[in-house]
């Protein structure tokens, strides 16, 4: 019979080994989800260049792009935008997972598991954002086919904000899928406030300087993402700033400040013990 | 902590979800190293003391022990000794056995040749070891439910919690799941408490507490709550209960309790008092059954209630 003083102080389980753990498991299951691979890779890339096609003779290009000293057609200028809307769907389809395994019951044998409920939140958050590394980074071997050339310092740079772009995103997605019981319910906040933060943040469209809707841009913190995305796509040009295009240090602090948020958010609603946590 | 300290110590516990009170003070203790039954029907309040005791749940009011750790104020710990075997599978079904052993090893701090050999030791205990490269959505639900308890038990906790450990079981695998919990307490020295509805299953434990609208109406081992009925045990089905009641009573001298449109005597010597019975009531009775007192006996007793 074990004598149960080897069991006396087991092995604490700290915080990194469960957050790989947690990410590793993330990267696994979409691996063996074909379809999800191509539901955030590829609906965005039809997007661009289906509307990149038909949007083409209409589009107007912003007074910032005649620092390029040459033509940006829509498809360049919806580029980054479409980067930022894969980054959203990976987010989306990695979040929505917390709702199946809430019903299927893998999640309560994490919620009983020694790990803080802080190693909880950045494992789905690293695994979102590793996933959206992936996808985002083959969208963007593109980006010479539009003209735009990479450095070494950029190619770091790009990745950088993206990645911390992915961990905002996963995190504003864990908030809004933890209280919810059905995958339903995601798809109505998906529609009514993921898509609109999107398309009104200079992704799709650039905004007018006036009226309402340069003050909905201005509010809206995914404009900060894309404008510092655009500005390092364009590293060697110095690009006016506008209300559409802030400046590149506002951005990034403006996505700081938004990442504390949502991940704060999402350790203080990991951290209620609720009955709906069990099955 | 001594080794006669009790593994689990609950003390006045209290639980509402909102408006709803779901457990009305209970107060027991799990001794050190036994197979610990909670017998209720679904609503009795067995699921969220099972949710209290795993963490799931917090404590609203009163205290509790587990192995020793305080369960409001030590929650860590308690965690880290607790393994929890869930009525739905916590398991990945997408994932493979293996895969789902390795990510609840790293969860509990275990790695490298140490938990691969855990994992293999596990496995080959719950003899699901051929299986391991298998996807758990492969498995049948007894397979699915022996890895489920090796999951549970890779980190060696010294106590186990099952929630209705049996269900979506066939007859067989029950048999097979309960011979490997006695192995494994024995092995172990683990303690083990099971929430269970079904009567067949309480008689496997060592003590059972019996809990109805939350609230704790007994607590003993199988063999001392049966006996505590008393006798034998009748139980008369009739069209109008109501009557033959009275009737009973005044012909007999009996007691009798009258559970929905049943009938029920206790008394010794039950074998006499059913063909005086037959013989006088003959046609105002349905049906009639004479048994030593089971679990369910004792449930009506303490509860007045049908287990059904």
């Amino acid at each position: 019979m074990n004598q149960p003083a080897e069991n006396q102080q087991p092995a604490r389980p700290g915080l990194w080994l469960p957050v790989w753990t947690l990410a590793e498991r993330e990267l696994i299951r979409f691996l063996r989800q074909r379809t999800r691979v191509i539901g955030a890779l590829g609906q965005p890339l039809l997007f661009w260049i289906l509307f990149g096609a038909g949007l083409r003779n209409s589009f107007q290009a912003p007074a910032w792009s005649e620092v390029l000293g040459r033509e940006l057609t829509y498809q360049e200028y919806f580029f980054p935008g479409v980067a930022v809307l894969i980054v959203l769907f990976t987010a989306i389809f990695s979040t929505i997972s917390i709702i199946e395994d809430r019903k299927e019951g893998f999640l309560q044998g994490v919620l009983v598991s020694p790990i803080s409920r802080l190693a909880l939140v950045l494992g789905k958050l690293t695994g979102g954002m590793l996933l959206s590394l992936i996808q985002a980074g083959i969208f963007l071997a593109l980006a010479p086919w539009m003209g735009i050339s990479i450095g070494p310092v950029q190619f770091v740079l790009i990745f950088g904000f993206l990645a911390l772009l992915a961990f905002t995103l996963t995190a504003l997605g864990f908030v809004m899928a933890w209280p919810l019981d059905s995958t339903q319910g995601y798809h109505a906040l998906m529609s009514m406030l993921l898509m609109p933060m999107w398309l009104l943040s200079g992704a799709f469209f650039p905004g007018g300087e006036t009226g309402w809707l340069s003050w909905v841009m201005r509010l809206n913190p995914l404009t900060y993402g894309i404008a510092a995305l655009r500005r390092l796509l364009y590293w060697d040009h110095e690009l006016p700033t506008s209300i559409g295009l802030p400046s590149l240090g506002t951005s990034i602090l403006v996505t700081v400040v938004f990442a504390a948020v949502c991940i704060g958010l999402s350790v203080v609603l990991a951290s209620r013990q609720s009955s709906r946590n069990a099955r | 902590m001594s080794a006669s300290a009790p593994a689990i110590s609950v003390q006045d516990v209290r639980f509402a979800y909102g408006e709803r009170q779901a457990l009305n003070g209970l107060t027991f203790d799990v001794k050190d190293g036994e197979i610990f039954g909670l017998l209720g029907p679904n609503g009795g309040g067995k699921s969220t003391l099972f949710r209290i005791l795993s963490t799931l749940l917090p404590l609203q009011q009163g205290a509790a022990q587990v192995g020793g750790f305080d369960l409001a104020s030590q929650q860590a710990m308690v965690r880290q000794i607790l393994g929890v075997t869930f009525q739905s599978p916590s398991l990945d079904r997408k994932l493979t056995v293996q895969e789902n052993l390795k990510h609840q090893g790293h969860l509990y701090g275990l790695r490298g040749a140490d938990l691969q050999s855990r994992i293999g030791l596990g496995l080959e205990r719950l003899g699901v070891a051929d299986r391991r490269r298998e996807l758990v959505s492969k498995l049948s639900g007894g397979l699915q439910r022996r890895v489920e308890i090796a999951k549970s038990l890779l980190h060696r906790p010294r106590l186990l919690l099952l929630d209705e450990p049996s269900t979506g079981l066939d007859p067989g695998a029950r048999i097979e799941l309960w011979k490997y919990l006695r192995e494994l307490r024995q092995e172990m020295a683990l303690t083990i408490v099971v929430t269970t509805h079904l009567l067949d299953e309480a008689e496997d434990c060592d003590r059972l507490g019996i809990l109805h609208e939350g609230q704790m109406v007994a607590l003993d081992t199988p063999d001392a709550l049966r006996s505590s009925v008393g006798g034998d045990c009748l139980t008369i089905r009739s069209r109008e209960p109501e009557r033959l009641a009275v009737d009973i009573t005044a012909q007999f001298g009996v007691t009798v309790h009258r559970v929905g449109d049943q009938l029920r005597i206790e008394r010794e010597g039950g074998h006499d008092l059913l063909r005086d019975v037959v013989s006088q009531f003959g046609t105002a009775i349905t049906s009639v059954t004479l048994g030593k007192p089971t679990l369910e006996d004792v449930f009506v007793q303490r509860t007045g209630k049908q287990f059904w």
